[in-house]
């Protein structure tokens, strides 16, 4: 499930020199995150409905078994189908079987974090099949072969002119002196040949944002009403779900998109938010004919009672993303994970395994901001530490991380020695650093000195002083 | 207060070694406010390093040596609200599983205070009686602000400092890019973001920057040196025990 080559280690110099990736997320704090705060603020009882939410969640995965058996009935009552995948493999094959079945030639494709989990597109057109994205973001990545770089703004990354070319680029059928400076014109082109598409689509995928027990429905948020016509146009509808995205109750599912709308992108709700049960009836105007429910575990279960069970809430809202200062700084891509961020950070280990992982999150400074903004409430500091107990255990943490502490907690368990240390060490560099007060180098201290001073100790220990001083002599 | 609190003072391994002063100063603060200040000598490392890299039991080992060291006062107060956070939100979890310490973690865990918050919540200090005649901004670090809440206490102090004009930071709430060893695992983004909180705290106009945790500290002034900023940075403490005739945090002497 790598999304790119690369650690975030390597990856960050690219991004940090990339002014148009820089521009970008220097907006998320006018965007994103200026905007949650004020529909935070508006709903007086935000807070409780964060908590509220959390319990439905524990409460579902408590008891996730049986609520995926009233589902599958539901679902089978009202003449869907559905189909159980264990794996990622399983997930391609059961989706490539569907749309063999059906004939298909050309896939509509709403955004789906799941198709990008299971690397889907790249399975279906190695089997001759063409896949669309019709979620405008989704599609300007695909024409430029690129993963997202977030997890609801794939195309976070991207300014104006750089969607023009990859739109001159790819059209190949229009003129290629037409103006594309405006947003406007962007969008008309998509719309027009997205348009094409969905007409011709002989199967229509999406994911969903919840899976309601009590009717068999899901639930789709959008902002562009992709997903709608990705759902009702084409004859096959598939839904990729992946287990946890159960909810009990259309009033729990609302529960849920009051607080992901406001949390992503600090809307009261997305412009459409939909509910499906079944495929077409009799009588009804549209609706595709045959209805699948792909439902992905892909490690999910494995996660259950484990210290990582609490991830299983995430509704992929984006907040922590959105409020990371190391998202902030490098982006998505340079995760090399389809998710990112400290939902990525837990997440991408858990489904992935640490052994090639492990340095996501390790990549965090804890400031805690993902869990304040959290809107279920997941202790993502919690879970990457509890991944760096993991590694550390397993010695995947790097050798020189792990002599650093090593020799930091042999010393720090002998106060007499540490004692020693500090007190010959400190006036030894105080008297190194002289006048200046500061080192601008020092062996040893590169990964500080090279952009930043380091410093220089006042000379004796705090300790040492203390003591002169309670013995009545001067500090 | 009834009698005088005795306070066990935790200088912290940075404020020990690096800037004794800070150590100081919050033993003349909680003085002034009437405690009995003491400093255990086996006083080492709260375990921070240890923990958030994954060795989770040599940061058992240091959370039993710190209770060990501290269990008798009243009270343990620390300039610092990553080491406060440290010993307050996390010992009792760290331990709960050991017969011997997990009652102890809590009880210590719930006498433990970060300097500036127990000088407002506990002493109910309500105006320090210093004098600053700068401009300054305060930065609010990670831990003291989401693990231990602390955001007005600071404010409230510093505003009764005479001669004293105190500036927000547009992004307060962002973290500087120290991050404990974080700043050396990946210094690339950690100067990205000190970069960011640096060219906010010049923003303000201020001419000094406060924070309650030298490693922000270090990190901040560390960043401003290099660039040539005359901004000063100190640790909170200092300037409400007019602690400030000496050079500032990585100035020269
Ligand atoms: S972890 Fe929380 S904040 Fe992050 S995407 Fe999931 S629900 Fe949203």
């Amino acid at each position: 499930m790598r999304s790119r080559p690369g650690s975030i280690k390597s990856n960050t110099g690219a991004a940090l020199a990339d002014p148009v990736l820089q521009e970008a997320l220097a907006k998320l704090k006018t965007g994103f995150q200026a905007k949650r705060k004020i529909a935070a603020a508006n709903l007086p009882e935000f807070d409780a409905l964060r908590d509220q939410a959390r319990d439905m969640k524990r409460a579902v995965l408590d008891d996730l078994d049986s609520y995926l058996e009233i589902f599958e009935s539901k679902v089978i009552e009202q003449g869907g189908q559905v189909h159980w995948a264990e794996t990622a493999q399983d997930a391609r094959d059961i989706v490539l079987a569907i749309c063999k079945k059906a004939n298909a030639k050309l896939i509509a494709k709403g955004k789906s974090m799941i198709s990008e989990e299971i690397m889907l597109n790249h399975w279906l057109e190695e089997h001759g099949l063409e896949v669309v994205e019709t979620d405008l973001g989704e599609y300007i990545i695909q024409l430029r072969k690129e993963p997202p770089s977030h997890i609801i703004a794939p195309a976070i990354h991207l300014n104006r002119k750089q969607v023009a070319s990859a739109f001159k680029e790819r059209h190949k059928e229009l003129d290629g002196d037409r103006p594309l400076d405006e947003p406007r014109a962007l969008l008309d082109e998509a719309r027009a040949i997205l348009r094409q598409k969905f007409l011709a689509a002989d199967v229509g995928i999406t994911g969903a944002n919840f899976l309601v027990a009590e009717t068999g429905s899901f639930v789709l948020v959008t902002n562009e009403g992709n997903g709608d016509l990705t759902q009702t146009l084409p004859r096959v509808h598939i839904v990729l779900a992946s287990i946890e995205k159960l909810v009990p109750t259309l009033e729990a599912a609302s529960l849920a998109v009051r607080l992901l709308a406001r949390s992503a992108t600090g809307q009261e709700m997305t412009s459409y938010t939909t509910v499906t049960t079944g495929p077409k009836r009799a009588g009804d105007l549209d609706g595709p004919d045959e209805f699948h429910i792909v439902l992905l575990d892909n490690g999910r279960t494995a996660m259950m009672g484990g210290p990582f069970e609490d991830m299983l809430r995430c509704i992929r809202c984006a907040a922590c993303i959105n409020h990371c200062p190391v998202y902030g700084a490098i982006g998505g891509h340079a995760y090399a994970s389809f998710y990112c961020g400290p939902m990525g950070a837990v997440l991408t280990p858990a489904l992935a395994g640490l052994e090639d992982w492990a340095e996501m999150p390790d990549a965090s400074t804890f400031c805690g901001r993902c869990e304040q903004v959290c809107p279920m409430r997941i202790p993502l500091p919690r879970m990457m530490r509890a991944w760096r107990e993991r590694a550390f255990e397993r010695a995947i943490t790097p050798a020189a991380t792990r002599f650093g502490l090593g020799v930091w907690g042999f010393v720090a368990r002998r106060p007499w020695l540490y004692r020693t240390l500090v007190n010959l060490g400190m006036p030894l560099l105080a008297m190194l650093a002289g006048k200046r007060g500061r080192f601008a180098q020092l062996p040893l201290a590169s990964g500080w000195t090279k952009s930043r001073d380091l410093p220089a100790p006042e000379g004796k220990t705090f300790l040492a002083q203390w003591e002169a001083y309670k013995k009545g002599g001067q500090r | 207060m009834a009698k005088e609190p005795r306070v066990g003072l935790f200088a912290t391994c940075l404020v020990d070694a690096m800037r004794p002063q800070i150590g100081f100063a919050a033993a003349k603060l909680l003085e002034d406010a009437g405690c009995i200040v003491e400093v255990p000598p086996s006083q080492t490392c709260c375990g921070q390093p240890a923990y958030n890299n994954g060795d989770r039991e040599t940061a058992r080992a240091l959370a039993r040596q710190v209770i060990d060291a501290f269990k008798e006062y009243d009270y343990v107060v620390v300039p610092s609200g990553s080491c406060a956070g440290m010993i307050h939100a996390h010992y009792p979890a760290l331990l709960a599983d050991d017969p011997n310490y997990a009652a102890l973690a809590l009880s210590l865990a719930s006498r433990t205070y970060e300097l500036v918050s127990f000088l407002v919540r506990v002493l109910k200090l309500e105006r320090a009686t210093a004098s600053y005649g700068e401009a300054v901004a305060y930065h609010d670090s990670c831990s003291g602000l989401r693990e231990l809440g602390i955001k007005d206490e600071p404010r409230q102090l510093l505003a009764g400092v005479d001669g004293l004009e105190l500036r927000e930071l547009a992004g307060a709430e962002e973290c500087c890019g120290f991050g404990g060893t974080f700043c050396v695992k990946y210094p690339d983004i950690s100067t990205k973001m000190v970069n960011d909180k640096v060219a906010d705290i010049e923003a303000t106009g201020a001419t000094t920057i406060l924070a309650g945790d030298l490693g922000c500290l270090m990190n901040i002034a560390g960043r401003l040196k290099r660039k040539g900023s005359g901004v000063k940075a100190r640790h909170v403490a200092e300037v409400l025990a007019g602690f400030v005739g000496g050079p500032a945090i990585g100035e020269e002497r």
